[in-house]
């Protein structure tokens, strides 16, 4: 009895624990939302008053919106570059056995394995040696190169769990290799590659380290949030701008989510 | 040739099939050099560049960089107790902040895997993904505003009757919020390998006559340990390179590596000092890796 007793009271002690994490983990995104609509200058708890005040000023700033811009440009153009060079490249390591495989899929995982700010000062030193000067196209490529990375990792679990014997099946049947990729392969594997575009967009759109090191004098919106953050300017118009940028993440996020069918299953 | 022989004439997409079913390589060239060559061109040269330029200096008079092999930067590194503090700081709070997350993502993970109806399973995945993938800077701001003077972690102790903290702009601000930043990092490889937990082994040890605790501790946890180890090389190499954290809710004075790093280039203009220092969590991460590896944490 003593130990039944003391076994329930344990679980509870966990359970409770456990909803402790998740409420710790959910908090700051709440706070996000609230103080978004607050109607005040400053920032205070608890929030006086409620409005759309912060929401039309932010709407009316130029800064923000050629911010806003230039961060779905090189998002767009990034998820588009990753899209296809993280598939072809999963595809690669997937079919072929060749010398330096393991140290080729051990390398591609490195600019998200790393510490952000090696990947910004190396591409920031590599821009300055070969004298490309920073500027749309340098945080392009830094975006497009861990960009990849992630649609490589979703494509790559999605193949491995294919069953070969449909592409077997295919080709007995009499299609070719073509065929047999768009009939069968690439259906399946769409929805990976879908998954890995929507994480690799929202990646791109609030990168903010590597950004600092490649944008040059560039101003996308996350870095627009950091200087007004550091400067203390239109501090009420940040929360709007974090809020949008929250949702522009976490939906694409959601809904990869959705598109990989099972949860858990996504990689960063 | 196989190919000219069959009853109908070949269309050009099945003799390009054939051609690549016989030369496999040919194909994997055609699909294997766009990706590694950007990843070379773009990523290994650049990992090279930042090596090659950790060994040169700006010239103090025209502010170039001086293409001249020195240890200069590494001595400046090792010799200035600035930024051998700055060093030992930053690699203090990858540790602290890893053990952490560790305690905090245990809990969490097994509830989702063990205890929680499986029904609300991916709405719990969901709940944990999205702090994970809403925007860093967003909930580093978020921080900033609940541990501001006038925010809700003083207005809370204020409800209990206390005078207010300082806890913002300080190594506790830090702490919280580099171990929030990077928890669910560590919470989704631990539910994973809780998950990969046969429940078969579980049952034995029951039947066996362990309890919970017991077959928590000499069960559950050596099984799932390479899963939680590989969740904390992200909180570990997270902190190392992260200076936006310490930028918004550090005190003056706490700069990590990512912060001098970051002046270096921004302020300074002293690339190659930037490329140096940068080494050090470059080390730092490879070395974790390595040990995280002889620990047996999953690839």
């Amino acid at each position: 009895m003593m130990q039944r007793a003391s076994a329930s009271l344990g679980r509870i002690a966990l359970i409770a624990a456990a909803l402790l994490v998740l409420a710790f983990l959910l908090l700051p995104v709440f706070i996000i939302v609230l103080y978004a609509f607050a109607d005040s200058n400053v920032q205070m708890w608890p929030i006086a008053q409620f409005s759309l005040r912060a929401f039309h000023e932010a709407i009316a700033n130029n800064e923000i919106r050629h911010a806003f811009i230039l961060s779905m440009q090189v998002a767009a153009l990034a998820t588009l570059i990753a899209v296809l060079l993280g598939t072809l490249l999963a595809f690669t390591l997937y079919l072929y056995r060749f010398p330096g495989r393991s140290a080729l899929s051990f390398a591609v995982v490195l600019p998200i394995a790393l510490p952000g700010i090696i990947t910004g000062i190396a591409l920031n030193s590599y821009f300055g040696f070969v004298e490309l000067r920073l500027s749309f196209w340098t945080i392009v490529i830094a975006h497009s190169t861990f960009c990849i990375v992630i649609v490589y990792n979703n494509v790559m679990a999605r193949l491995q769990r294919l069953p070969q014997s449909l592409v077997e099946a295919s080709m007995d049947l009499g299609a070719d290799g073509f065929k047999t990729f768009w009939r069968i392969t690439a259906p399946m594997i769409s929805s990976a590659v879908g998954a890995g575009a929507l994480l690799a967009f929202a990646l791109s759109f609030d990168e903010v380290i590597v950004t600092t090191f490649t944008a040059g004098v560039q101003t996308t919106l996350p870095l627009w949030i950091l200087g007004a953050i550091r400067l203390g300017q239109h501090l009420n118009q940040v929360n709007v701008v974090v809020l949008v940028v929250i949702l522009l993440t976490a939906i694409p996020v959601l809904w990869s989510q959705k598109l990989m069918g099972e949860a858990g299953r996504l990689h960063k | 040739m196989a190919v000219a022989e069959l009853p109908k004439g070949p269309s050009p997409l099945r003799s390009a099939s054939a051609f690549f079913w016989r030369r496999p390589s040919a194909l994997g060239t055609v699909l294997g050099a766009p990706p590694i060559l950007w990843l070379g061109l773009f990523y290994l040269c650049a990992l090279l560049a930042l090596l090659l330029s950790s060994f040169w200096q700006v010239d103090s008079m025209t502010g170039q960089i001086r293409h001249e092999w020195t240890l200069a930067n590494f001595h400046q590194l090792i010799d200035n107790p600035v930024y051998r503090k700055i060093a030992l700081r930053t690699i203090g709070m990858a540790i602290v902040v890893t053990i952490t997350d560790v305690i905090l993502a245990l809990p969490l993970a097994y509830y989702m895997v063990r205890i929680a109806n499986p029904k609300w399973r991916p709405i719990l995945y969901m709940l944990i993904l999205i702090p994970l993938w809403s925007s860093l800077l967003a909930r580093v701001y978020a921080w900033r505003l609940i541990l501001a003077h006038d925010g809700i972690a003083n207005w809370a102790i204020g409800l209990i009757g206390l005078p207010p903290g300082t806890i913002g702009y300080s190594y506790w601000a830090l702490w919280i919020v580099f171990s929030y930043l990077w928890l669910p990092f560590v919470i989704l490889p631990t539910a994973a390998a809780l998950e990969r937990v046969p429940s078969s082994l579980l049952e034995a040890s029951a039947d066996l006559g362990g309890n919970d605790w017991r077959t928590f501790l000499r069960v559950t946890l050596p099984l799932a340990a390479p899963g939680l180890l590989a969740g904390t090389i992200s909180s570990f190499s997270l902190t190392l390179g992260d200076f936006v954290t310490p930028m918004l809710v550090g005190g003056a004075g706490s700069d990590f590596i990512g912060n001098a790093v970051y002046n270096a280039v921004g302020v300074a203009n002293n690339t190659p000092f930037a490329a140096a220092f940068a080494t050090v969590p470059l080390i730092v991460t490879a070395l974790y890796l390595y040990a995280m590896r002889k620990m047996g944490a999953a690839e």
